[in-house]
């Protein structure tokens, strides 16, 4: 029943898609390929086309134009056996509020068709902690808890896919990381997980990313192939900076200035034009200046910054 | 700095004004809202044009032209010219002939006619001999203001009909006896008529309010992302959301119907059994319905208004309020659309003439039409997708 064409371990192996609403165009000939039992990280600016992009993925959305297959099963003509086999965590919080946390499983346990839902959703509540908790109304959990509640219940029907659209918004470091330890568990039993985020520590958490900004993919593969495609010089600038943003900002070969804590990183892509421009400040006492490599949030930026020029 | 003094002034102006600047920031914050919302929009037009038009031009409370049946025992000429009197009264319209009495009860009794005149055999000979022959004119009179007017004046009308033909005895002293028979309800109390009615109009307005808010309600709280990214066709949606609701219209009509019998002694002459059936289906039609509407509207305030425009006409057209025969053809033709119109009939037959299903083939027939034709909509209309 599985779609065989989940070969060479290749789970989403989509080209050129392209969505649009009311005449603005969303995606824009996105093609990506995620492998089996990885975690792919889906990285861009609000507005990106993420969200768009993984809807696509689970049949919610008809793509215009591009195609492709997401378990080995094509986007457009199986959408309901893609449905089956994917679990979707929303964005928002889509679980019933006004129902328990047992009721949700067990309604999610049902519309699969597992044979034993009551005891599919127990052993659930059990794997997520929430024992002593099934009772209790989905609305009235923690942020972090409703968000526990949503993984296990897209992880309930034993999917082999997961999407998760943010899944960590707004949630405690805490909660976020046993997220994470949570996701990585459940990529080495072999489920592949597509994850979209803003964060740029979660980023460094996946085996592959992909940097995607006013619907097009601009970068991807893994976190050092990006960082070292980007061909950023960066330099972390620690003492006095008092102002030092401001003057730096907008000298040529100076692409991006931003404060780190008590440190500036000063990036471009033009090494020649970026020394030149920063070569008064070097000598100046009082300032301690490092060659360094940019970080995945430099790229980023520096990434955002472009496209911006680029398709707005 | 220097600029604290001036903001201090022009904060003290402000404040005096401070209370019309917020109300008009809220005054044209709302105008905007209400322009955007085409279907508050709409029912802002709508809501007085249909009162309106319904009540000037649909509406009538001494009606006219009632549909009636005839059953011709004899064919003579004194019998046609008491039909043709009858007729020109303003009155009756005989719409059927019939040849039995069975025929003649269930015409009533499915409310297909509102009168059935029966011209007894010998009428004529008996009329040449002074036998003063009895014609009976039955009505349904289970709604008292559709039959009292032509019943009232029946007498006097045929008389006068009557003295351009040849028969005319002297104007107190008709040569037959009209023996004028208000069936089911011959006290003419209205509330045999209204109760029942009321059973109708309840589940109708109950019943599209639970089910037209439950698409929309998934959809504002984006629990629908969620149901749709699973394994649920539309159609087994639509009957989860509505299968549970048909028990509770079951209850609510359990509850009408007992409160009209102990209260308000409304007889139930008919079968219980086929009382609950045919219950269950107008129940069913109108979830189906009010589901519709919850997957056109854009939110919960949309399918409240769709339903409130719904609600009016079937008030109004269906025969609860005005006596149906009375409305013109247009107007009927649109209460024929409606659920309520079916099942006024339904459940006044059943309650108060003892109907059996044999006399209300049509009106099932049509409510389950409309139930369908409604998921039918339903389901082509609910979004699998989110585009």
């Amino acid at each position: 029943m599985n779609g065989t064409a989940t070969n060479n371990g290749i789970v989403i192996d989509v080209k050129g898609l392209t969505k649009s609403f009311g005449g603005r165009e969303v995606v824009h000939d996105l093609s990506m390929q995620v492998k089996r039992g990885s975690i792919y990280g889906f990285l861009g600016p609000n507005g990106s086309g993420k969200t768009t992009t993984i809807r696509i993925l689970c049949g919610l959305l008809t793509p215009d134009s591009g195609e492709g297959t997401c378990l080995g099963y094509d986007i457009r003509r199986d959408a309901e056996k893609i449905k089956r086999q994917v679990g979707y965590m929303t964005q928002r919080f889509s679980l019933y509020q006004d129902l328990s946390v047992r009721e949700n499983l067990e309604f999610v346990a049902r519309l699969y068709g597992m044979p034993d839902a009551r005891g599919a959703a127990r052993e659930m509540i059990e794997r997520l902690g929430l024992s002593g908790r099934e009772e209790q109304l989905a609305g009235e959990l923690s942020g972090g808890w409703k968000q526990r509640l949503a993984l296990g219940a897209c992880t309930l029907p034993n999917p082999q896919l997961l999407l998760l659209d943010e899944p960590t918004a707004g949630v405690d470091p805490k909660a976020r990381r046993d997220f994470w330890n949570e996701i990585h568990a459940l990529a080495a039993e072999g489920l592949t997980v597509l994850v979209s985020t803003h964060y740029m520590d979660e980023a460094e958490r996946c085996h592959e990313i992909a940097y995607i900004a006013y619907g097009h993919l601009l970068a991807h593969g893994t976190v050092e192939q990006v960082i070292a495609k980007s061909a950023l010089t960066t330099y972390t600038v620690t003492g006095d900076l008092n102002g030092l943003a401001a003057e730096l900002a907008g000298k040529p070969g100076v692409d991006m200035v931003a404060p780190f804590g008590t440190s500036l990183h000063v990036s471009g892509r033009d090494v020649a034009a970026l020394e030149a421009s920063i070569a008064p400040w070097r000598a100046k006492a009082g300032l301690h200046w490092q060659a360094s490599h940019p970080s995945l949030e430099d790229v980023f930026i520096e990434l955002m910054n472009r496209s911006k020029d680029n398709f707005q | 700095m220097s600029m604290i003094g001036t903001t201090g002034e022009r904060r003290e102006i402000r404040d005096r004004f401070g209370f019309w600047r917020r109300s008009w920031a809220m005054v044209t914050k709302e105008f905007i809202q209400l322009r955007r919302d085409r279907v508050s929009f709409a029912m802002i037009v709508m809501i007085p044009v249909m009162q309106l038009l319904l009540f000037g031009y649909a509406i009538n409370t001494t009606p006219h032209h009632l549909p009636s049946a005839v059953l011709l025992q004899e064919d003579s000429d004194l019998a046609r010219s008491v039909l043709k009197a009858l007729e020109n009264t303003a009155y009756f319209r005989f719409t059927r002939e019939v040849h039995d009495v069975d025929e003649f009860d269930n015409l009533l009794k499915s409310g297909k006619v509102l009168f059935g005149v029966e011209i007894p055999r010998g009428f004529e000979r008996a009329v040449r001999r002074g036998d003063k022959p009895a014609l009976l004119v039955a009505a349904d009179a289970t709604d008292p203001i559709a039959a009292s007017s032509a019943l009232g004046s029946l007498g006097m009308l045929v008389q006068t009909a009557l003295q351009h033909d040849l028969y005319i005895g002297d104007p107190p002293n008709l040569p037959f006896e009209i023996r004028a028979h208000a069936r089911y309800n011959p006290a003419a109390e209205s509330r045999l008529n209204i109760v029942p009615g009321l059973v109708g109009t309840i589940l109708t307005m109950t019943m599209l309010i639970f089910t037209a808010l439950s698409v929309t309600r998934e959809i504002e709280r984006g629990t629908m992302e969620s149901l749709l990214s699973m394994p649920i066709k539309p159609v087994e949606v639509m009957l989860g959301k509505i299968i549970p609701y048909i028990l509770v219209g079951f209850v609510q009509a359990f509850l009408i119907i007992n409160i009209g019998v102990f209260l308000f002694g409304v007889p139930v002459l008919g079968s219980l059994f086929l009382l609950a059936a045919l219950s269950t289906l107008f129940i069913a039609a109108n979830l189906a319905i009010g589901y519709t509407f919850s997957t056109v509207a854009q939110n919960q305030l949309q399918a409240i208004q769709m339903s409130f425009m719904f609600f009016l006409p079937s008030i109004l057209l269906s025969g609860f309020m005005f006596p149906f025969a009375g409305m013109p053809v247009w107007a009927q033709y649109l209460g024929e659309g409606l659920p309520l119109t079916h099942y006024l009939r339904i459940v006044r037959a059943i309650m108060l003439k003892g109907a059996t299903m044999q006399n209300l083939g049509y009106d099932s027939l049509a409510l389950t039409a409309l139930m369908l034709f409604a998921m039918a909509i339903a389901v082509m209309r609910f979004r699998r997708t989110l585009d």
